[in-house]
C-alpha cells in the first residue's frame, strides 16, 4: 500500500517540477535576453521584470510543491527509489512538455540526450 | 554561443554541485529532523554550512533563469545534471571515496548526453528556414540577438 503512496508521490514530483520548469522557462523567455536587459536598464530592472512575472510566480509555485511532495515522498520510500526516480523521469517529461508547450524543436539528438542523462540519474544514485 | 554563455551554464553546474553538497553536509552535522521539532527547520537555516549551502543555490537559480532566457529548456536541462558528475569526481579525487562501475557508467551517460545537446543550437523555437542545416542555426539566432 505504501508503495502506491510513494509512486503517487513521484508521480506528483515530475508533474509539477516539469511544469515549473516550463513556466520558468516561458517566464524568462517573456522577460528576454537577461544579459542584455542588465547592459542597458540595470539589475533592477531585470529584476522587476522577472519577479512581477506572471508565469514565472507560478512556476515558483510549483517548484515549491514539487519540494513538498519530495518530502512527503521521502516520508513514505526509499530515498534511494524516490529521489532518481523523479529526476531521472523530470527529464524526459521536460523533453516532451518543451516540445507540446514550448514548441521547442526536441529532435533525435536531443531526445537521445534526455533518455541518456535520465539512465545516468539512475546509475548515479543507485 | 558565446564564452560568457558557457560561463553562465558552468555556472549552473558549480554552483548546485557546491550548494548540494554544502546542504547534505550541515544537514548531517545537525542531525535529522522530526516531525515532533517542526522549529528546527527554520532554526537550521542559521547554521553556517547550510546558511552558504543556501547562498549557493540562489546563485545557482540566477545562473539557471539567465541560461533559460537565452536557451532552450532541453538544452538547459542537461547541463544542470553535470553536477551529479561533478559531485562523482569530487568524490573520487577529492574525498577518495569509492566510485562504484555502475557510477562511471552513469557519469558516462549524462556526459555523452550533455555533449549531444550542446553540439546543436541552444535556442530553435523560431521557425527554422526549410532546408537549412540544424549546425548552421546558432550563427542566425546570435545574429538575431
Amino acid at each position: 500500500m505504501s508503495q502506491i503512496y510513494t509512486w503517487c508521490a513521484v508521480l506528483l514530483i515530475v508533474l509539477t517540477s516539469t511544469a515549473g520548469d516550463v513556466l520558468l522557462s516561458r517566464a524568462m523567455k517573456q522577460v528576454g535576453h537577461v544579459g542584455q536587459l542588465w547592459r542597458r536598464r540595470g539589475w533592477l530592472a531585470v529584476m522587476g521584470r522577472t519577479l512581477r512575472n506572471m508565469n514565472f510566480l507560478l512556476g515558483i509555485a510549483a517548484m515549491a510543491t514539487a519540494f513538498y511532495a519530495l518530502l512527503f515522498g521521502l516520508s513514505w520510500g526509499d530515498m534511494s527509489l524516490v529521489v532518481p526516480a523523479s529526476a531521472s523521469l523530470t527529464f524526459v517529461a521536460s523533453a516532451a512538455a518543451a516540445k507540446i508547450f514550448l514548441h521547442e524543436r526536441v529532435d533525435r539528438r536531443r531526445w537521445l540526450a534526455a533518455v541518456l542523462v535520465a539512465v545516468g540519474v539512475v546509475l548515479l544514485a543507485r | 554561443m558565446t564564452f560568457r554563455k558557457y560561463l553562465v551554464l558552468a555556472g549552473v553546474t558549480l554552483f548546485s554541485a557546491v550548494g548540494d553538497t554544502l546542504l547534505s553536509r550541515g544537514m548531517k552535522e545537525t542531525g535529522g529532523i522530526s516531525w515532533q521539532h517542526l522549529t528546527s527547520i527554520f532554526l537550521v537555516v542559521l547554521h553556517p554550512p547550510i546558511a552558504l549551502g543556501i547562498l549557493f543555490l540562489f546563485a545557482f537559480f540566477a545562473c539557471y533563469l539567465t541560461a533559460l532566457s537565452w536557451a532552450d529548456l532541453t538544452y538547459v536541462l542537461p547541463a544542470t545534471s553535470l553536477s551529479y558528475v561533478l559531485l562523482a569526481l569530487v568524490a573520487r579525487f577529492f574525498l577518495h571515496e569509492n566510485v562504484s562501475l555502475s557510477r562511471w557508467l552513469g557519469v558516462l551517460l549524462i556526459s555523452a548526453g550533455v555533449g549531444f545537446v550542446t553540439q546543436g543550437p541552444a535556442l530553435t523555437h523560431k521557425p527554422r528556414t526549410a532546408g537549412s542545416h540544424p549546425s548552421a542555426e546558432p550563427a542566425v539566432t546570435e545574429a538575431q540577438q
